[in-house]
């Protein structure tokens, strides 16, 4: 079916995309604090950096929760299928962010049997992250399915590429982490990531770069929207480098608020590169946006609301943001 | 033993939502409750206010916490379980669920951050909105998410084409026939675990002789509170079982454990139902009793289960004693209700240790009345995932195992015992504790007003520690 190109389902596929973006770098700066938890120099640090995002990280998960119901509106498919053909990563996924959930409120309760908690933060950051980073590379790697129902096995999603991928995210999310706490904090610890973001932008680069040079291998598809013939395209990953290195002077110079800007410049392009090379399919190989997509009139009555609601949750998400602005203390917990 | 996926996945469905459902039922009449407290303490500037509010939101957290994680699960179930299910009425649900995440869910983890943190970053008014604005998420969540259950139990408003669900009305589909009565019995529901956790407690605190004065206030409202609430959730359950009556007759007959559709049918108070031979052991009822209450009628008809085929009934057993506990409790609420209104023209509800000792156990009375509750709901719908229109086993994922379900069905009770374990734990702590006293706020406004530098957080950091 032919359709034009400004239909709802382009819109739908902006606003998920978009959705998932948001979710990726707010709940990734969170999930970063727990990857470098077992790192961080000392106690104090990690109260610090768990106060730097317990006011915050809810709403950062609450995106996706949005990404699961947006997909499950918009486009049925890829929801239905995804989900059974993940069906062990999934549960792992949440399994890890369950412990990392309520370990910000247990281990500010918690006296003794605070190092458990320390372990159930981090435990579960780092596998709800690997879980995620898996999920981008079955994406990648594409579903089997018959019928519009997935057919696979279990384990299909767990390969060396998507431990590669997992592995990446581990790591893209920390340097998140490490940007954040560049932000809100100061002295040691600020010092302290000052320190380990070039090792983990190096890390980051480095597994990117494989995943790059390995993904058109993995699919043929992937390859012929690369290498048959130099494109647009080949700017994408020019600007993720230059981002890389907005990361690394700025982190020269002592900057407080670049370097994490400039990570989440680095995050957004390399998803753009990933859209740009699997458009429009989103469950590969067999389904683009158009096969995925629900009815017309479904599609345009959550987006009235969506148009609507969205402009305030933004405002007012922005809004707590500037309620808990500047740096984070090691002291302030309920009041 | 060959692993059946959909039992399995009827079982961890069931489970998940189950342990999902205890906590929002609390923080929806917590943050109300949190709400009120923060307005009395705006508009008196009396510090017993502040000091409850501030000892029942160190509560909140922790129920609201776990409410978020184990809600994350549940947005990901109808995916990974119930595939087919979720993509023939993806049309509806998926719309419902993002209303529920956009109008709901960001407004209270937006404004949950304030309301927790934010005491002294924003000036009292706006500390007041934040707590108004998590209560009022929490009932718009309870909305979308009722509408889509309701929608399952009485679908109106859309048509099948192709194996998928097509809305035709909105509105006819989102305010389908069961969703006013589910919705108003819910949050009442909702109202009544929070005034019981809150009677129990402070009954608990007067027990031990702690801070009298002020549990005793929040005693006093918390019995005003329920003595409106419970005989009203008596009123609204039975127009919603009138409701069911008319839509769906067959989970009436199980709630009431009726085998033969017939006039002037007893109220059963007990019996043992046997689905094998189709019949009850051992009955005790009260003759035309259930004929009046569902048909207000002596001689009204009831439906029967052998109405329909014996595999389109539910498990009768189970949905008929989950009514009946549920019920149960709802009358015993209303007793401990007048027994305090009784006691307070007696000026001794807060002394009498008979009254307030049994308000403590009554604390877990909500709770089990709101899992029976929708036990009999849900149960009482199998064999049907969308009444009459699609089963559980049409719903199902084709390609999961036995092996795949029972391996998470595991898991999610492992982290799921572990989790509720610590938080049980963390609760008690917070209770035993009490709340922070006067002067420790006081002491604290100074405190931060004085701005420490990074050198004090040590310091501070014993105090946060030495009050929870
Ligand atoms: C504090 C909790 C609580 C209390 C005291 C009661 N209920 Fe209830 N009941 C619920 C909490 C609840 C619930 C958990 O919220 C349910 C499950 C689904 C629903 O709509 O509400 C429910 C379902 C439910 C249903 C099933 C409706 C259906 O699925 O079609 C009926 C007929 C009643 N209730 C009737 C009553 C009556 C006559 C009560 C009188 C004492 C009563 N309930 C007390
Ligand atoms: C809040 C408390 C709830 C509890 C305790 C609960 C409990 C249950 C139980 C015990 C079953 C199993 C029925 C059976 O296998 O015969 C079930 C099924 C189901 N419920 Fe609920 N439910 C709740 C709310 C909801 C809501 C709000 C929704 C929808 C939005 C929902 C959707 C379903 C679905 C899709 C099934 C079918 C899958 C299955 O049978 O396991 N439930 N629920
Ligand atoms: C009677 C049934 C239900 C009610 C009344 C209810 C209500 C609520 C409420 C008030 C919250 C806010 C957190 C809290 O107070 O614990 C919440 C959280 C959540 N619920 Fe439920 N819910 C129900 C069942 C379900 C079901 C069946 C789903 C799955 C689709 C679901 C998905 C979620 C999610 C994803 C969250 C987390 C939101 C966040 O991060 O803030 N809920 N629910």
């Amino acid at each position: 079916m032919i359709e034009p190109v400004f239909d709802l389902t382009f819109i739908w596929a902006f606003i998920i995309a978009f959705g998932i973006i948001m979710y990726v770098m707010m709940d990734g700066f969170v999930l970063g604090q727990g990857i470098l938890f077992p790192f961080a120099p000392n106690e104090e640090s990690r109260d610090v950096m768990m106060n730097s995002v317990a006011p915050v990280w809810d709403g950062n998960g609450t995106w996706l929760i949005l990404g699961g119901a947006g997909l499950l509106a918009a486009f049925p498919r890829v929801y239905t299928i995804i989900l059974p053909a993940l069906y062990i990563g999934v549960f792992l996924m949440l399994a890890g962010l369950i412990f990392r959930g309520v370990a910000f409120e247990f281990r500010f309760k918690a006296k003794t049997s605070r190092y458990l908690w320390n372990w159930a933060f981090s435990g579960g950051s780092i596998v709800a992250a690997f879980a995620q980073g898996a999920v981008v590379g079955s994406y990648i790697q594409g579903f089997n399915v018959v019928d519009g129902v997935y057919v696979g096995g279990a384990f299909d999603w767990l390969t060396p590429f998507t431990v590669l991928t997992g592995l990446g995210m581990v790591a893209g999310y920390g340097l998140l982490g490490s940007t954040w706490l560049i932000l809100k904090s100061k002295d040691a610890l600020q010092a302290w990531a000052y320190k380990v973001t070039p090792w983990l932008l190096l890390t980051v680069l480095v597994v990117f770069g494989i995943i790059g040079l390995w993904t058109p291998y993995v699919d043929n598809y992937v390859y012929l929207r690369w290498f048959s013939g130099i494109s647009f395209i080949w700017l994408l990953p020019v600007i993720t480098l230059a981002f890389a290195w907005g990361i690394l002077s700025s982190v020269k110079n002592r900057h407080d608020s670049k370097p994490f800007f400039a990570t989440m410049g680095l995050f957004i392009f390399t998803y753009l590169g990933l859209i740009a090379s699997k458009f429009p399919y989103v469950v590969p190989p067999s389904y683009t946006l158009w096969d995925a997509a629900s009815a017309h009139e479904s599609q345009l009555f959550l987006l009235l609301g969506l148009l609507f609601v969205i402009p305030f949750v933004l405002v007012y998400t922005a809004w707590t943001y500037w309620v808990f602005r500047g740096k984070v203390k090691a002291g302030e917990g309920y009041s | 033993m060959e692993l059946d996926p959909l039992l399995l996945s009827r079982i961890q469905f069931a489970f998940v939502v189950s342990f999902h459902a205890i906590f929002p039922v609390f923080t929806i009449g917590l943050a109300s409750y949190i709400a009120v407290l923060e307005g009395l303490s705006l508009k008196t500037g009396n510090p017993a206010w502040e000091r409850l509010s501030r000892f029942w939101i160190q509560v909140f957290a922790v129920v609201f916490g776990m409410g978020v994680v184990s809600g994350i699960v549940m947005a990901f179930q109808f995916g990974t379980n119930w595939s087919n299910f979720s993509m023939a009425s993806s049309n509806f649900l998926g719309p419902m669920l993002s209303y529920e995440v956009i109008t709901a869910f960001f407004l209270e983890a937006a404004f949950l951050g304030v309301l927790l943190f934010g005491r002294d970053r924003v000036p009292p008014g706006v500390h007041f909105m934040s707590a108004v604005m998590v209560a009022t998420g929490t009932f718009i969540s309870a909305f979308w998410i009722l509408s889509a259950n309701s929608w399952m139990q009485t679908p109106a408003g859309v048509e099948i084409r192709d194996g998928l669900y097509h809305v035709l009305s909105w509105s006819e589909a989102i305010f389908n026939a069961s969703l006013l009565y589910r919705f108003m019995h819910m949050l009442l529901a909702s109202f009544l675990t929070g005034g019981f956790v809150v009677l129990g407690v402070s009954a608990w605190f007067l027990l031990r002789n702690i801070d009298t004065d002020v549990h005793k206030k929040a005693l006093s409202m918390s019995l005003w509170l329920v003595l409106i609430i419970a005989p009203a959730q008596v009123l609204v359950g039975d127009f919603h079982g009138l409701n069911t009556l008319e839509h769906q007759p067959t989970k009436v007959a199980a709630m009431e454990g009726n085998w033969e559709r017939g006039t002037g049918v007893p109220l059963l108070l007990f019996a043992i139902p046997d689905q094998e031979n189709q019949t009850n052991h051992f009955e005790i009822g009260i003759p035309k009793l259930a004929s009046l209450i569902l048909t207000h009628d002596m001689e009204g008809e009831i439906p029967g289960l052998k109405d329909v085929p014996k595999h389109e009934q539910p498990p009768v057993a189970i949905v008929f004693w989950s009514f009946r506990i549920m019920v149960g409790l709802g009358l015993l609420m209303v007793l401990f209700a007048i027994a305090g209104l009784v006691l307070r023209y007696k000026g001794r509800y807060a002394t009498s240790r008979p009254f307030l000792q049994g308000l403590r156990f009554m604390s877990l009375s909500p709770f089990i009345a709101v899992v029976a509750g929708w036990f009999v709901t849900e149960i009482g719908r199998s064999p049907w995932l969308v009444y009459e229109q699609m089963t559980h086993a049409q719903g199902v994922t084709p390609s999961l195992t036995g092996a795949m379900a029972l391996f998470t069905l595991i898991g999610y009770i492992v982290v799921y015992s572990i989790i509720f374990a610590a938080g049980l734990y963390y609760l008690m702590r917070v209770l035993y504790t009490g709340a922070p006293s006067t002067s420790t706020i006081v002491g604290e406004r100074q405190e931060r007003r004085a701005k420490r530098p990074l050198s004090a957080a040590e310091a501070s950091w014993e105090i946060e520690e030495g009050k929870s």
